[in-house]
């Protein structure tokens, strides 16, 4: 096993190894689905059929994908400054109290043009809180980011069953949720606008937050590769040291890191919260802060790919509820199986395979080398 | 009653803190050699679940331990294949585990038991009983039965393996060679390199000690604590454990101090809830089950002491040539 950098073209690093990778993950998954009894063809199709084959299955889809995006971009702004934030889940679950407190104070006073822009200031405003005191703690008091994201994410759990439990639940009322907002605070859903059109469309959760996503998707590749601030963003990530040098604080970046990275996952609140639930509820980030991860390691952390990886995931948790309703014995627990196997053979082993691609890459390129110049080798 | 509450209260928290304890060694041999362990979760959470549906299946106490082992062994041996071999990231690793656990043991169980995920309840003769049950319930009006007898002596075997193993862990990293050199790779592996002795050898080493130690942790869950396996039950118990090992600065001995702290708030919380404290008020429950992530966050901040990792944590090892 040799060290060096391996030889191989830019598509192939980019493109062939992670659907290779992909690929492993899916085919070990079938091998699962085969293991539990079912038919890993059927739950393709069925999977397939629930998550695109329809309207309402596509607005499904695309409202898991638009929460995938906002986790996975703040997986990826961090990972540009040389972070790993595993902290998505807490500053999501603390997004959406930011939206609720607010809501629950102001939406009956004032109506929804104004509602849902504040509404989404302080989602982003509580998720970057959240993730900035990890921040500061890492630059400034070296502890490490990945661990105390990790206790963030239980602390943001407690403090809001705390908020629930004790002051938000309406009195009397048995379930732990807040009272429903006033309807200013509801982010409005699609189907209800193309209604107003005269379009029908089938009702989903799928709501206008899936604009926000995207406008954050372009926010994110203009930051990070067009702004003054994301390159020096970036110089820290790539090489703190150098970057201090060159008359970059490295403190401050790894605290701007964390913020963008927290407000962005803070933003789910505004999808789940304003845009689904109307009402804070318990854990409704429901583990798509790590499934950011996974979108942000097979999106290659860049904006393009992880709207695309989200929608691989939207389709996969979208199809994989429709599978536990039709396969019997399946259960929708299988997609965080999937999940899971994506990140260890796309993140964790991504390499595994790259000497394979490579040996295959030179041999090709000497073969072709050795027809065209007349057997020269070319070392 | 203050002897029924003391001993009630002490034999709770050695039992909680027994999974807690598990987990916190396991993970700090594998830390100590320098691979970070994210997926002590995870491995727990698969080792009760294998030690549940062996069990309940075999009717055999033995193969539902040895299984519960296997399994978390296998899943060290998997991050060791991704982080030590091929020099995966070590964090990614451990998420991917956890995840795949979270999933795999719910699919499973689904599939083979279809009780949403749980798996059959545990004959009684199968599951790992207190070694002396006339001190299973406190005695009113005695404090040595109460205290001695139902708060230490009326535990089960693996509750003093735990205890037993925080001196194992101490003697074999601190007064033996293979302890030391486990040490050493965690800290300076080039160097352990340059003496011959090889990396990823030890690595591994450390990484199949480690899946024992989760599979101990595992099946006392199941096999001793609860009687049946049901989904997500570890309920960041190893998150906590990897809190402990952390407060307890990557040493067993405080290490055990952590899982003891934390197993004792545990312990009270429950009966905290909705009583007034002198001086203080009523304390949310959910602060007094938060607590061990804040102090962790607190000492890792250096407001408490000071936490220092060992120097190549999470580094992979890269053989010069």
């Amino acid at each position: 096993m040799s060290a060096q950098a391996l030889q191989m073209p830019r598509w192939m690093d980019l493109v062939l190894l992670p659907l290779w990778n992909l690929l492993i993950a899916l085919a070990v998954a079938g091998g699962v689905v085969l293991l539990i009894g079912a038919s890993p063809t059927q739950a393709l199709s069925v999977l397939l059929e629930g998550a695109l084959g329809s309207a309402r299955g596509l607005g499904y889809t695309l409202y898991y994908t638009t929460t995938f995006v906002f986790t996975g971009l703040a997986v990826a702004v961090a990972f540009h400054g040389g972070l790993f934030n595993i902290g998505g889940e807490g500053q999501a679950t603390l997004g959406g109290i930011g939206v609720a407190l607010l809501s629950l104070w102001l939406a009956p006073r004032l109506p929804g043009v104004v509602m849902i822009p504040l509404a989404i200031v302080a989602a982003a405003l509580f998720g970057m809180a959240w993730a900035a005191v990890p921040g500061y703690l890492q630059a400034w008091r070296g502890s490490h980011v990945v661990i105390t994201t990790i206790m963030f994410n239980f602390l943001a759990a407690s403090l809001n069953g705390y908020l629930l439990v004790n002051w938000l639940r309406p009195n009397g009322s048995m379930s732990v949720e807040s009272d429903a907002f006033a309807d200013s605070a509801r982010m409005p859903a699609v189907h209800e606008l193309l209604a107003k059109l005269g379009i029908d469309w089938p009702s989903s959760p799928l709501n206008l937050s899936i604009l926000l996503a995207l406008a954050a998707c372009v926010f994110v590749w203009w930051f990070l590769w067009k702004s003054r601030a994301g390159y020096v963003l970036r110089a820290v990530g790539s090489n703190a040291s150098a970057a201090h040098y060159a008359g970059i604080k490295p403190r401050w970046q790894v605290l701007a890191a964390m913020g963008l990275s927290g407000a962005l996952a803070g933003l789910v609140g505004v999808n789940e919260i304003a845009g689904v639930q109307g009402k804070l509820t318990l854990d409704f980030v429901a583990g798509a802060g790590f499934t950011g991860i996974a979108v942000a390691l097979m999106g290659r952390n860049h904006p393009v790919g992880i709207v695309l990886a989200s929608l691989l995931f939207g389709t996969l948790y979208q199809g994989g509820v429709e599978v536990s309703f039709e396969v019997p014995g399946f259960s929708r627990e299988m997609v965080v199986t999937v999940q899971g196997l994506i990140v260890l053979f796309a993140g964790a082993m991504a390499m595994v395979s790259a000497p394979m691609f490579a040996r295959l890459y030179a041999a090709v390129a000497r073969r072709r080398g050795a027809g065209a110049a007349g057997g020269k080798s070319n070392g | 009653m203050d002897e029924v509450l003391i001993g009630s209260v002490l034999a709770s928290t050695l039992r909680v803190t027994t999974p807690l304890l598990f987990a916190a060694l396991a993970g700090l041999l594998s830390e100590r050699s320098g691979v970070v362990d994210i997926g002590l979760e995870g491995k727990m959470l698969s080792a009760a679940f294998a030690a549940a549906a062996v069990a309940s299946v075999s009717h055999s106490t033995t193969l539902g331990l040895l299984a519960a082992i296997g399994v978390a062994i296998a899943m060290s041996m998997v991050h060791g294949f991704a982080t030590v071999t091929h020099r995966g990231d070590q964090v990614v690793s451990g998420v991917a585990l956890n995840m795949v656990a979270a999933g795999l043991t719910v699919v499973l169980g689904i599939a083979w038991f279809a009780q949403g995920g749980q798996t059959p309840p545990i004959a009684a003769e199968q599951r790992i009983t207190g070694l002396l049950p006339q001190w299973a319930e406190p005695t009113p009006g005695s404090w040595m039965a109460s205290v001695i007898g139902h708060g230490l002596l009326s535990h089960n075997a693996l509750v003093y393996l735990a205890f037993a193993l925080v001196v194992v862990v101490w003697f074999f990293l601190e007064r033996t060679r293979p302890g030391l050199r486990l040490r050493a790779v965690g800290e300076n592996p080039a160097m352990v390199d340059a003496a011959g002795v090889s990396v990823p050898r030890l690595r591994y080493t450390a990484l199949a000690l480690n899946g024992i130690l989760c599979g101990l942790g595992g099946a006392y869950l199941t096999l001793a604590q609860n009687a049946s396996f049901s989904p997500n039950m570890t309920a960041g118990r190893g998150f906590i454990a990897l809190a402990a090992m952390i407060f307890g600065k990557w040493k067993p001995v405080p290490t055990l101090c952590a899982c003891l702290l934390f197993g004792f708030l545990d312990a009270v919380a429950i009966r905290l809830q909705g009583v007034s404290l002198p001086g203080i008020g009523e304390v949310p429950v959910q602060l007094i089950q938060a607590l061990p992530y804040l102090l962790t966050v607190v000492l890792l901040a250096g407001f408490i002491g000071q936490a220092i990792a060992p120097k190549a944590l999470s580094k992979p090892y890269v053989k010069e040539r």
